[in-house]
C-alpha cells in the first residue's frame, strides 16, 4: 500500500469517499469488500496524518513567471 | 548709515533667508493651487516634476516618490489639476517651487466619485457585474494566489487565517503595490501573471484598510476589467467592512476584509478531520454490516446443507429398512400362524374322515394273516393269503400272478 503514502490529501479523501460509496452499494464479492475495507482504513489514516502534519507553504511569483521561496 | 557692501550676504545666506520667509508664511505651507500641467517629467527615481500654469503665470512643482506612490490621480500634460503642498526654495537651482504631496482632479473627490459612478453604470450595462458571471469557488483550493503587497499587514492577516484554517494549501504571492498611481497597472499584471504562469484554484485580491484615496486603485477600470477577464475565480477583500469598491462588484466573491477573504476561500481543517472520521466510521459500519449479512447467509446455508447431509440420509434409509424389516417379520409371523391354523383345521378334517367312510366309497383294506396292512405290492408274493376288508364284509383271498407289467403297459 505504498501508493497511498504518495497520495495528496484531496486524492486520498476522494478515494476514501468513492470506496465508502462502493461498499455502500453492497453488491461486491466478500473478498473485494475486505480489500476495500483494508484500503479504506489506510486512506483514512493517511488523510488524518496529512491533516496533522500540514504546514502552510508560501511561494512568490516573480515578474518572469518563475516561482521562488518567499 | 553703513555701506551696504560692508554687510554683503553670501548667496547661501540670502537664499536661506528667502526660504525662511516663504516657509514662515502660514498659508504657503499648506496650500491648494489649481493650474494646467506642463513640462511633465517622471524619471526613474519615482519623483514627478512638472510646471503648473495659467494664462499669465507658472510655478515649478515637484512631488517626491513617497508621496507619488500614494496618489490616485495620475497627472497628465494639459490636464487641469488641483495640487496641494508647500512653497519653498530649491537652493541649488535658485528656484522657489511647490513641493506637492497630493493631486486632485479639478473637481476634487467629487469628480472622482462621479467618474467612478459613470464607470460603474457602464460596467453594469455591459453585464460585468451580473450574478450569472460569478463563478463558484473551489471547496478545497490546493493553491491560492494572493494579489497584494508582501509588506502589507493584509498579507500577514491572510497567512494567519490560512495557517489556522487550511494549512494544506500552497500560497502563491503575486506581489504588487496596492496604492498610488502605479498600483492599478501592477495589480493588473499580478492578476495576469497568476492566470498565465500558475494553476492556482482561486485568487484573493486584497488590501488592508485605509482612506478612500488609499483604496482608489480598486476602483480603477483596468483593475476591474482584469478581475472580470481572469480565468481563475477571484475573491476581493479590500479595506474594512464598510468599504466597497468596483473590484468588489467585479469579483466572483466579495469578502469584507483580507482575513475574511482567506476564510471564505477555504474550508476549516476541523471540518476536514470530522469528514475523514465520518468516512472512516461509515467504512467500519458498512463493512461490519456486510460481515453480519455474510454470517447470516452462512447460517442459512449451513442449515440447508444439514438437511442434505448424506450421513443423515443414510441413517434415515437405515431406519426405514429397519422398520420394513420389523414389519416383514411381523407379516411372516402372521402368515405362519395362519398356515399353522389352516394345517390344524385340515388335520381335524382329516381325522373326521374315518376309514369306514373311505371303505364306503368302494375302497378296501388288505391285511396279512398277522393283521398288518398291505400298502405296497412288495409286501406280498404269489400264493400268499390275505384278508380283504370292504365296508360291509371280510373275505380271505390268495395273491395271484403279478400283473404290474401289464398294468403299467395299459397305462401307457
Amino acid at each position: 500500500m505504498n501508493d497511498i503514502n504518495a497520495l495528496s490529501y484531496e486524492q486520498a479523501y476522494r478515494d476514501l469517499n468513492d470506496l465508502v460509496a462502493q461498499l455502500e452499494s453492497g453488491d461486491l464479492p466478500l473478498d473485494e469488500s475486505v480489500r476495500l475495507y483494508e484500503r479504506g482504513r489506510l486512506l483514512a489514516a493517511h488523510c488524518q496524518k496529512l491533516l496533522d502534519a500540514a504546514e502552510l507553504r508560501i511561494q512568490r511569483l516573480n515578474d518572469d513567471g518563475g516561482l521562488s521561496a518567499f | 548709515m553703513l555701506d551696504a557692501s560692508d554687510h554683503a550676504l553670501s548667496v547661501t545666506d540670502l537664499t536661506a533667508q528667502i526660504r525662511y520667509v516663504l516657509e514662515q508664511t502660514p498659508h504657503l505651507e499648506d496650500v491648494w493651487v489649481m493650474g494646467e500641467v506642463s513640462n511633465l517629467s517622471r524619471p526613474a527615481s519615482g519623483h514627478i516634476y512638472f510646471t503648473l500654469k495659467d494664462s499669465t503665470s507658472q510655478i515649478k512643482c515637484v512631488m517626491f516618490k513617497n508621496s507619488a506612490t500614494r496618489q490616485i490621480v495620475e497627472p497628465q500634460t494639459g490636464q487641469r489639476l488641483r495640487v496641494h503642498g508647500k512653497v519653498s526654495v530649491y537652493e541649488a537651482g535658485g528656484q522657489y517651487q511647490l513641493y506637492a504631496d497630493q493631486f486632485q482632479s479639478a473637481g476634487g473627490m467629487g469628480d472622482l466619485y462621479a467618474q467612478m459612478e459613470r464607470l460603474k453604470a457602464q460596467l453594469e450595462l455591459e453585464g460585468a457585474f451580473d450574478l450569472e458571471r460569478k463563478r463558484p469557488l473551489p471547496p478545497q483550493p490546493r493553491k491560492i494566489g494572493i494579489v497584494t503587497s508582501p509588506d502589507a499587514a493584509a498579507f500577514q492577516d491572510v497567512q494567519k487565517v490560512l495557517r489556522g484554517r487550511f494549512p494544506l494549501t500552497l500560497v502563491i504571492l503575486s506581489p504588487t503595490l496596492v496604492q498610488g498611481i502605479e498600483a492599478p497597472s501592477q495589480i493588473v499584471r499580478a492578476i495576469e501573471r497568476l492566470n498565465t504562469h500558475t494553476d492556482v484554484d482561486v485568487i484573493i485580491v486584497c488590501r488592508g484598510g485605509g482612506s478612500i484615496e488609499d483604496l482608489w486603485s480598486f476602483n480603477d477600470e483596468r483593475v476591474v476589467r482584469a478581475i472580470i477577464a481572469s480565468r481563475i475565480p477571484i475573491i476581493s477583500g479590500v479595506g474594512h467592512e464598510t468599504d466597497v469598491t468596483l473590484a468588489d462588484f467585479a469579483a466572483d466573491h466579495r469578502s469584507p476584509t483580507p482575513s475574511a477573504a482567506a476564510l471564505d476561500a477555504t474550508p476549516d481543517i476541523g471540518d476536514l478531520r470530522e469528514a475523514v472520521r465520518h468516512a472512516a466510521t461509515a467504512l467500519q459500519v458498512y463493512f461490519e454490516d456486510r460481515l453480519i449479512a455474510e454470517s447470516h447467509k452462512m447460517e442459512r446455508l449451513t442449515t440447508a446443507l444439514a438437511r442434505r447431509d448424506p450421513q443423515m440420509m443414510i441413517s434415515g434409509a437405515r431406519q426405514r429398512v429397519d422398520e420394513l424389516h420389523i414389519r416383514l417379520g411381523q407379516a411372516q409371523t402372521r402368515h405362519l400362524r395362519r398356515l399353522r391354523e389352516r394345517l390344524v383345521g385340515l388335520a381335524s378334517t382329516l381325522n373326521t374322515v374315518s376309514a369306514e367312510s373311505v371303505l364306503g366309497r368302494g375302497y378296501a383294506i388288505v391285511t396279512r394273516p398277522d393283521g398288518s396292512l398291505v400298502t405296497r405290492s412288495q409286501q406280498v408274493k404269489d400264493g400268499d393269503m390275505v384278508t380283504i376288508r370292504w365296508h360291509d364284509s371280510l373275505h380271505t383271498a390268495r395273491i395271484g400272478e403279478d400283473s404290474s407289467e401289464r398294468y403299467k403297459r395299459s397305462l401307457l
